[in-house]
């Protein structure tokens, strides 16, 4: 098992990618703290998880408040000792032309997708620190390296969680803290499905992918699993780009 | 096993980061076909490994040459009936500044590290089309991405190969095929083994990298598993850099 004896906390996973990375993780032996602001969902997740044989726990977990990851921190320390890897998963997505968002829309994407990647990270790296080891690894978007048409705010987010990802690292290499980025491109989940509900919005959808489908939660899940593993032990500061190839065109 | 029944050739596989390519591709399942020009190197790699029981042939190979490919490919799909991964890794460094640089020196370079992966592509491609799956990983440098103290034309090559990859990707996105590269930064292998005897130009070496140390071929193999296995199914045309942070800042 790749995970075995890793102790990992993850927003935002209830569902979609996180729920998958969640199932993926406690597969390959990790201990998993699921956090997310969906109780109903999440309780319900950690029982599936559980009745597979997963070790998990859920705990509610709004990324735009300092306290609730000092809970989340404090409740994994408690459980399973330590906390090895964090996956800042959650985020929230609007689609819009500039001209008709607002300046709440702006400040609240900013606040659960950027703002909430550096209070979990603030929130874990002490911890991380003390034992020399940690990898945290967080949800950009090929919309955070190229625009898309009706994302400027979610893409001016995921751009700030990139090159935060990159300070994170370069701050933290000397210190045995890894800090990395995946960036999907459209794939079968939540953030997807208002899109899924139009064939039109589909087929302009699938038409930007070279591989002529969407991603699957599981895969990203896997790059996930790689960036917090010990396998990617040289990798830090890096982009993981899991698009079908959107942006290599 | 997170390569059963695959078959992988892999180009200049005799030592360093292609041996521990291979290796790690034998304990994961898979056949494997060592391509070098170091041939006594590579039948005695091929050998032990072989008494240890796994499933390796090694075969003469220029990367140069087109016949050369098309004899490796030729035997690949005599030998396993099948090539479902290659791993274009041959390549050579040569450090000067680029007033003491030599026109033979850049064709020399360009003819290896970047021709070498365009004749391998080429060689493979009609064979992983003709079974609609295959995964092609191609060796860049983070020299491939930022410019270097006195590697010009060796990072301009693996700048060659960074691209090269991206349109093989394109191009080949909806016949099953994926390509990716990778960007490792010093690695403690051949090519680096100019600076060895020297502990001062090692410092150097580190003193670059944020993690304040060298990769070991082995974690660049972590990587290039990852590309070639099927758990990276929605990634191509992306590039995995395993540099210590080197690029982030």
């Amino acid at each position: 098992m790749r995970l075995e004896g890793k102790v990992a906390l993850i927003s935002g996973g209830a569902r979609g990618i996180g729920a998958a990375v969640a199932r993926r993780f406690a597969a390959e032996g990790a201990s998993v703290v699921v956090g997310d602001v969906l109780l109903e969902e999440g309780q319900l997740l950690a029982s599936e998880v559980r009745e597979a044989g997963g070790e998990i726990a859920f705990t509610p977990l709004d990324v735009t408040s300092e306290s609730a990851w000092a809970d989340a921190v404090a409740l994994a320390i408690d459980r399973y000792g330590k906390l090895d890897i964090l996956v800042n998963n959650a985020g929230v997505i609007k689609r819009d032309r500039i001209e008709d968002e607002t300046a709440d829309l702006w400040d609240r994407t900013m606040a659960v997708n950027a703002k909430g990647v550096f209070l979990g990270t603030k929130a874990v790296l002490s911890e991380m620190k003390r034992h020399s080891n940690g990898s945290i690894v967080n949800l950009s978007s090929t919309a955070g390296i190229v625009a898309g048409p009706n994302t400027a705010s979610y893409g001016a987010s995921k751009a700030a969680v990139r090159i935060f990802t990159k300070s994170t690292a370069i701050q933290n290499a000397k210190l045995g803290v890894r800090a990395n980025s995946v960036h999907p491109g459209p794939i079968n989940a939540p953030m997807m499905h208002e899109v899924m509900e139009f064939p039109d919005k589909l087929a302009d959808n699938l038409a930007r992918v070279p591989m002529g489908r969407f991603g699957e939660p599981e895969e990203v899940a896997n790059v996930i699993l790689f960036l917090a593993s010990d396998e990617s032990s040289f990798v830090t500061g890096s982009e993981l780009v899991v698009d079908g190839g959107i942006t290599a065109q | 096993m997170r390569l059963p029944e695959k078959v992988a050739l892999i180009s200049g596989g005799a030592r360093g980061i292609g041996a521990a390519i291979a290796r790690r591709f034998i304990v994961e399942g898979a056949s494997v076909v060592v391509g070098d020009i170091l041939v006594e190197r590579g039948q005695t790699f091929a050998a032990e490994l072989e008494q240890s029981g796994a499933d390796i042939i090694f075969t003469p190979l220029d990367v140069t040459s087109e016949s050369s490919w098309a004899d490796a490919v030729a035997l690949t799909i005599d030998r396993y009936g099948k090539l479902d991964i290659l791993v274009n890794n041959a390549g050579v460094t040569k450090r000067e500044l680029i007033e003491n640089e030599t026109a033979e020196s850049w064709d020399h370079i360009f003819e290896i590290n970047a021709k070498g992966v365009f004749l391998g592509t080429k060689a493979v491609l009609d064979e992983m089309k003709r079974h609609g799956s295959g995964a092609i990983v191609n060796m860049s440098s983070s020299y491939g991405n930022i410019g270097s103290p006195n590697s010009a034309i060796y990072g301009a090559s693996k700048a060659a190969v960074r691209l090269f990859t991206k349109s093989t990707a394109i191009q080949n996105a909806s016949f099953g095929v994926r390509a990716n590269s990778v960007h490792p930064g010093p690695v403690n292998a051949p090519l680096i083994e100019e600076f060895l005897p020297f502990p001062e130009k090692i410092k150097m070496l580190e003193s670059m990298v944020p993690m304040e140390r060298l990769g070991q071929p082995d974690e660049v193999a972590s990587a290039v598993l990852f590309l070639a296995s099927n758990e990276s199914s929605f990634m191509t045309g992306s590039e995995l850099i395993i540099d210590g942070g080197i690029n982030a800042r």
